[in-house]
């Protein structure tokens, strides 16, 4: 990217936990990360990783008691978001920090339809009267690309579509004054292809309408693919590489960033290929991960050091920053 | 057909209905044409791939083939012996050669029982060997979809989701089956332990040459594993020929409103892709008249509207159900 925008929310050394009955799970250990307007930032890893547990602490969905901050700061528009009580987040969530989530069924109310839904948050937020708010919800509709909006507005959950539903979902994450962060938690995951497509080039597509961020939590190498500007990548809690879009997956140079994407079925290089080069065993306890590299057990190219201490950034470019002792040994592609 | 394969499985205009009840009070009844005039050769050593999207009838088609469901018409028949014959010990010795493999490793073990358990359980069923010959064969089977025999007393919480992906796998194997329906085996895992368990489907697959009916919704994993591909839409078979054919030429609308609906495989060039496919996938309740595909085609002509196009050779081994395609218009 060229021009560096300003950032518009920045999460510090975050470090997040659980407290279960089997032990303390450190879901997040030492994240940090910045936002900046209008950009897409991806956050790719597999279950478990962490990807959810750090954008679900930006607005404070995580379940705490069991979960607890450890340490660090989430910096949006001038406040540190982990001191706001629980009503100032709400209000928050209303009108500048919206979500998607993964199946709008569980996150849509079944009993009103899904006009009132989103009317309720004008009339909430921005007080406005319920018919101010329906008109409001309607030219919401026409932008989300939703047919015959005045119709759909009266329509309960359950009579929509999966796609449909994710459209009114995000229609209700634009309700806001000045929408200035969305966060979409595997918003197509449970969708088909074809409906898929649809919603990412929606989300492409406001994106550039509307000077919107988007943080996109995805486990799928091609949904960053077509979406991101940058990319966090994480595994068992940790940062391990960050990047732009293109250096991801042309120059990627973490061995987890590789062995995902050496993973893929589609990377063009198994055209005729047989076989696909997998990595192997699998992730660790989460409650009994030392002080070293979390991939360590997995990693073709670690070391005796990779065990005993988690690698220190280093920078490779301006926009290209690996946490990896040996780095240098990983050849792209 | 390839040289001198034989057929392992012939599907004969299959159809398999779902009645349910409509939405709201009343009692009114309808049909869910899950499959529906569904024919096709399996033949021996290959890997069939069935892709379409939810509600296509993929799944349920590779149920009624492993007679899980009854069917409502047509015919299945196993090295030319009607499945769906009355007679049950007949239906036991074929059933020996034909598995499963389901999705969700989660719900698809018993959480009460152990892994020897689980695994062992087909030969308790069929009754085959001693107990200890019982136990050997666990072991055994265990160590051939690389897990550690040492943990056959674990139960299936225990393990990891592909692990356990590993334990429905050498269940699956117990009896020597010919012929293996994989339903979506590797879609709830990620995609680091996905690759392990492709690779472990192709390595059994070579050495014992099994054949598998693959289905799954990941065009791109059905793109790597099958020899050949059928695309389902709405109960029906759209189109079908070999990997190459269909991933290079394929030529019915729905078959390339998929393949361009996936997501792109780097970042680069990304502006410039273009979508075809508009709207939603209909009810397959009440499906369109004539082609089921008709309302999301861009190239859809009255004829579509009208009747339902047969499936036909485009080229040798290469079918499309398509007016449009086959220049009948």
């Amino acid at each position: 990217m060229a021009e560096k925008k300003e950032i518009l929310l920045s999460i510090q050394n975050l470090s997040f936990s659980f407290d279960t009955q089997r032990g303390v799970v450190n879901a997040v250990r030492d994240i940090s990360l910045d936002i900046r307007k209008g950009e897409t930032l991806t956050l790719v890893g597999e279950s478990g990783c962490g990807k959810s547990v750090t954008a679900h602490a930006i607005n404070q969905l995580n379940p705490m008691p069991p979960g607890k901050v450890d340490h660090g700061k989430i910096m949006f528009r001038g406040t540190d978001l982990l001191t706001l009580k629980r009503h100032e987040i709400e209000k928050l969530r209303g009108t500048q920090i919206s979500m998607i989530f993964q199946e709008p069924m569980t996150a849509l109310n079944p009993v009103f339809t899904v006009g009132t839904q989103i009317a309720d948050v004008f009339m909430t937020h921005q007080h406005m009267t319920k018919q101010e708010a329906m008109e409001r919800t309607i030219d919401l509709f026409k932008l989300v690309k939703i047919p015959a909006p005045e119709r759909r507005v009266n329509s309960y959950p359950h009579q929509l579509s999966g796609g449909m539903r994710q459209r009114a979902m995000i229609a209700m994450a634009l309700a806001s004054p000045e929408p200035g962060l969305m966060i979409a938690d595997e918003p197509t995951t449970a969708l088909d292809v074809t409906i898929q497509a649809q919603i990412l080039d929606l989300l492409n597509d406001l994106k550039h309408k509307i000077e919107m961020s988007i943080l996109l939590i995805t486990h799928d190498m091609g949904v960053v693919a077509e979406m991101a500007d940058r990319v966090v990548v994480m595994y068992a809690g940790r940062k391990v590489e960050e990047a732009d879009v293109f250096s991801i997956f042309e120059t990627p140079r973490h061995p987890y960033t590789l062995g995902l994407l050496n993973s893929l079925p589609s990377n063009t290089k198994y055209k005729n290929a047989r076989r696909l080069e997998a990595i192997t065993g699998t992730v660790p306890d989460m409650r009994t991960i030392g002080a070293g590299c979390p991939f360590e057990n997995r990693c073709a190219y670690a070391s005796q050091k990779c065990g005993q201490e988690f690698p220190a950034e280093t920078v490779l470019s301006e926009s290209h920053s690996v946490w990896c002792h040996n780095y240098h040994m990983v050849k792209e592609g | 057909m390839p040289v001198g394969a034989s057929t392992i499985i012939e599907v004969r205009d299959l159809k398999k209905y779902f009645t349910i009840k409509t939405e709201g009070v009343s009692e009114e009844k309808s049909l869910l044409k899950a499959v529906d005039g569904v024919s096709l050769d399996v033949y021996e050593g290959e890997i069939l791939g069935v892709v379409g999207e939810s509600g296509c009838g993929k799944s349920t088609l590779g149920k009624t083939i492993m007679r899980l469901h009854d069917k409502t018409d047509g015919q299945v028949l196993y090295r030319g012996k009607d499945l769906f014959a009355k007679d049950p010990s007949a239906m036991k010795d074929m059933t020996l050669k034909m598995q499963m493999i389901f999705q969700d490793p989660y719900s698809s073990l018993n959480p009460r029982k152990k892994v020897s358990k689980i695994i062992g359980q087909p030969l308790d069923i069929h009754k085959i060997g001693t107990p200890e010959e019982r136990l050997e064969r666990v072991a055994q089977l265990m160590e051939e979809v690389g897990l550690n025999p040492k943990f056959r007393t674990r139960y299936p919480h225990q393990f990891s989701g592909g692990q356990r992906q590993r334990i429905g796998i050498a269940r699956a194997l117990a009896l020597n089956p010919e012929f293996i329906v994989c339903d979506e085996a590797v879609s709830a895992l990620d995609v680091s332990v996905q690759a392990q368990i492709l690779n472990l489907l192709l390595d059994l697959q070579e050495k014992y040459g099994f054949t598998y009916l693959f289905i799954a919704h990941d065009l791109a994993v059905v793109e790597f594993i099958a020899t050949r591909i059928l695309v389902m839409y709405l109960g029906r078979i759209v189109e079908i020929a070999d990997k190459h054919e269909l991933v290079g030429n394929h030529v019915h609308p729905y078959t390339q409103a998929l393949f361009e609906a996936f997501p792109a495989t780097s970042p680069k060039g990304r502006e410039l892709k273009k979508r075809i496919v508009m709207g939603d996938v209909p009810s397959p309740i009440n499906p369109p008249q004539g082609c089921h595909f008709h309302p999301r085609c861009p190239y859809a002509v009255d004829k579509c509207r009208q009747a339902y196009p047969p499936l036909k050779e485009v080229s040798p081994g290469h079918s499309a159900a398509c007016w449009v395609v086959q220049k009948d218009i």
